[in-house]
């Protein structure tokens, strides 16, 4: 029983990390209908820069305050030079785009800041807390408590922007309708820009908590497919579904990795190990077959 | 002036609902053919034959079979590069456990079991649409290539399932050389690049083309949406299926499972965007074009880093090609979204009035 707690608690736990790569995903889809598939190669273009930035001298917060303006810089750009090129066009084409943009960093990142794996030193440790060690048994790491505390701020502080502050109404106006907004005078390409600043900047975050945990490197840019499921389980247009999904993919895959390998073992033989390769996308899929927008995805209404 | 129809009067419904209506067209067709048939193989090289020549016609097939369910039935997909796996394997799983089966038999088995595997992928596609799809298709992409690494009977118990293709041999033929293996592809791949063309313009392709623009309303008039979706991930399946089987047998030789990665996924999608979706010209075009791009990024960047004298590192160079990929293919959907097949439309409108503009 321990055991499984200790499994579940670390499962979830892991789950957050997932959620904050989502966040990403969401944000962008939410307000200008782009599935932003670079989302993952933007965490690893984030986390990189605060290495490459920390090897030139800068202490820690100048080159976390350096990496934003250059993930803004780079939304920014991103949105001025393709997707406002591309308005207008089928959605595949805009996401097409962005699995272009996703070679694009891949290539320009390791190009400016190396490309070999290094650390990145945040100044949390990756070790159990001795507290919950000593007293229930349970391996529980420090870091990813941290971690979860962080996306929960992140994602209390942007429920509060969405939901108060005048660009926030703005950004909601137009995720809603397009056209209405515009013709209500919200200026669609100030909030675009914004958008994607905000979305550099959860890519930040990510960044870091990645990079801290697992070394800056180029499987970051995986991060994305981890994210993938828990977006299409919360759904795409929802940011506590991106927050629940992540929770749910990440102890069942957790979980799964323990209990279902010895069971195939026992029915086949062989090796069965490396299910969380896809099992977070069928539980997903069976997922979607009851709920096909998500548990919290808008309901899609069609119209002849 | 030359490239028109006028004058070409269809006297029978044969004539008038032939695939290639002008005249122009079918002479060009012919002459293409002669040329791919007899003219190359008597002139390229072993390198041409075996580096750009056979993945070129695997490729466009593959960018067919997602182009008739992407492009035509609007269903979008990632896990193409699975469905080219399960072709492979079950070639090899065919060839190896069956005494005798004909290998042409077993390419079409190959075939029929890619298909099977996309119905059974292609259920979602009932109740799920749009990106949601997109991303529950990548579950078949990690799940089948999983399957492939870990269940040691279909790669008959080798060390992380390599799988070596047997020997290829037609009524007492062997395939050996790059020319012949090349001749084979090249048939088979205007086989069924011909059966296509007829098949989106048949009933099931219409219907295919109704479930894309508007499914609810497709079903509406009568399609029945079960149907034409389970068949458009069938067929579409069944020409990856091949094209893998093609890729293991006729071009590589030796294949693993993740060599079927989420990348080659993506190159396909990128052959059947850049291309033109849904058109089946546009698959052979765009498999032409994602194909030849590296190469020529591997000739052009050193001669550039030479003209402006800078010190490119092997790992500079591979960045560059990697990001240059990336920037063009934004370039290209910006310039051109709907793929060279428009351009090669809106070439033969001009062909039409020239020299003359009016």
């Amino acid at each position: 029983m321990e055991f499984f707690l200790e499994v579940l608690i670390g499962g979830l736990l892991s789950g957050v990390m997932y959620a904050l790569v989502a966040l990403g995903f969401v944000l962008i889809y939410k307000a200008s209908g782009v599935f932003n598939f670079a989302q993952g190669a933007m965490v690893y273009l984030a986390a990189l820069s605060v290495v490459g930035i920390m090897e030139w001298g800068a202490p820690l917060w100048l080159a976390v305050i350096l990496a934003f303006a250059i993930m803004t810089a780079f939304g920014i750009a991103t949105e001025k030079f393709v997707l406002r090129k591309l308005v207008n066009q089928p959605p595949i084409a805009l996401f097409m785009a962005t699995i272009g943009l996703t070679f694009f960093i891949e290539g320009l990142a390791p190009m400016i800041f190396g490309s070999d794996p290094r650390a990145l030193d945040i100044g949390i440790v990756d070790e159990p807390i001795p507290w919950i060690l000593d007293n229930w048994n349970m391996v529980i790491s420090k870091f990813d408590l941290i971690a979860a505390g962080v996306a929960a701020v992140l994602v209390t502080v942007l429920a509060l922007f969405f939901q108060y502050t005048r660009i926030g109404r703005a950004l909601r106006a137009v995720a809603d309708d397009h056209q209405a907004a515009l013709s209500i005078g919200i200026p669609l390409q100030h909030i675009w820009a914004i958008v994607w600043g905000v979305a550099g900047f959860v890519a930040l975050v990510a960044g870091m908590m990645w990079g801290a945990r697992n070394g800056v490197q180029f499987a970051l840019t995986f991060t994305a497919l981890k994210a993938l499921p828990v977006l299409i389980l919360g759904g795409f247009t929802s940011v506590p579904g991106a927050i629940v999904g992540g929770l749910i993919i990440g102890a069942s895959e957790k979980l799964a990795e323990i209990y279902i390998p010895p069971v195939m073992q026992d029915l086949f033989g062989g090796n069965f190990g490396g299910i969380e390769g896809w099992f977070p996308y069928v539980l997903a899929l069976l997922f979607l077959l009851v709920r096909p927008e998500g548990l919290f995805g808008e309901r899609h209404i069609d119209r002849v | 002036m030359l490239y028109r129809e006028a004058g070409q009067f269809k006297t029978s419904y044969a004539a008038d609902q032939q695939l290639f209506p002008i005249r122009q067209d079918r002479i060009g067709l012919i002459l293409l053919l002669a040329v791919a048939f007899l003219g190359v193989p008597m002139f390229a090289s072993e390198y041409w034959f075996s580096a750009i020549l056979i993945p070129f016609l695997i490729f466009a097939l593959a960018a067919l079979g997602l182009n008739i369910l992407t492009g035509y039935a609007g269903q979008l997909s990632l896990g193409t590069a699975a469905f080219m796996a399960v072709g492979a394997y079950a070639a090899y799983n065919f060839q190896l456990r069956v005494e005798g089966m004909p290998i042409l038999v077993s390419f079409i088995c190959a075939g029929l079991t890619a298909a099977g595997v996309g119905i059974l992928f292609g259920l979602p596609s009932l109740r799920i649409k749009g990106f949601y799809l997109a991303v529950a298709t990548l579950a078949a992409q990690f799940f089948i290539v999983w399957c492939l690494t870990k269940f040691p009977w279909l790669s008959n118990n080798s060390s992380s399932g390599v799988i070596s293709a047997q020997n290829i041999e037609i009524l007492g033929y062997a395939f050996d050389t790059p020319r012949d293996k090349y001749l084979l592809v090249l048939a088979i791949v205007v086989l069924l690049a011909l059966a296509a063309k007829n098949m989106v313009r048949s009933t099931t392709g219409r219907a295919w083309m109704a479930v894309r623009d508007m499914d609810v309303a497709a079903s509406v008039i009568g399609i029945r949406l079960m149907r034409t979706k389970l068949l458009a991930f069938a067929v579409s399946s069944f020409y990856c299926g091949v094209a893998g089987a093609l890729y293991a047998y006729c071009y590589l030789g030796s294949v693993e499972p993740d060599g079927f990665s989420l990348d080659m996924s993506f190159r396909i999608l990128f052959m059947v965007i850049i291309g033109g979706v849904g058109s089946i010209l546009g698959s052979f075009l765009g498999a032409a074009f994602i194909l030849l791009l590296p190469i020529f990024l591997d000739i052009a960047l050193p001669f550039f880093a030479g003209l402006f004298g800078l010190p490119f590192s092997s790992a500079t160079v591979s960045h560059i090609q990697i990001l240059v990929f990336g920037a063009l293919i934004m370039f290209f959907l910006i310039v051109e979204p709907h793929g060279l097949a428009r351009l090669w439309q809106i070439a033969k409108e001009k062909l039409r009035l020239w020299p003359f503009p009016h």
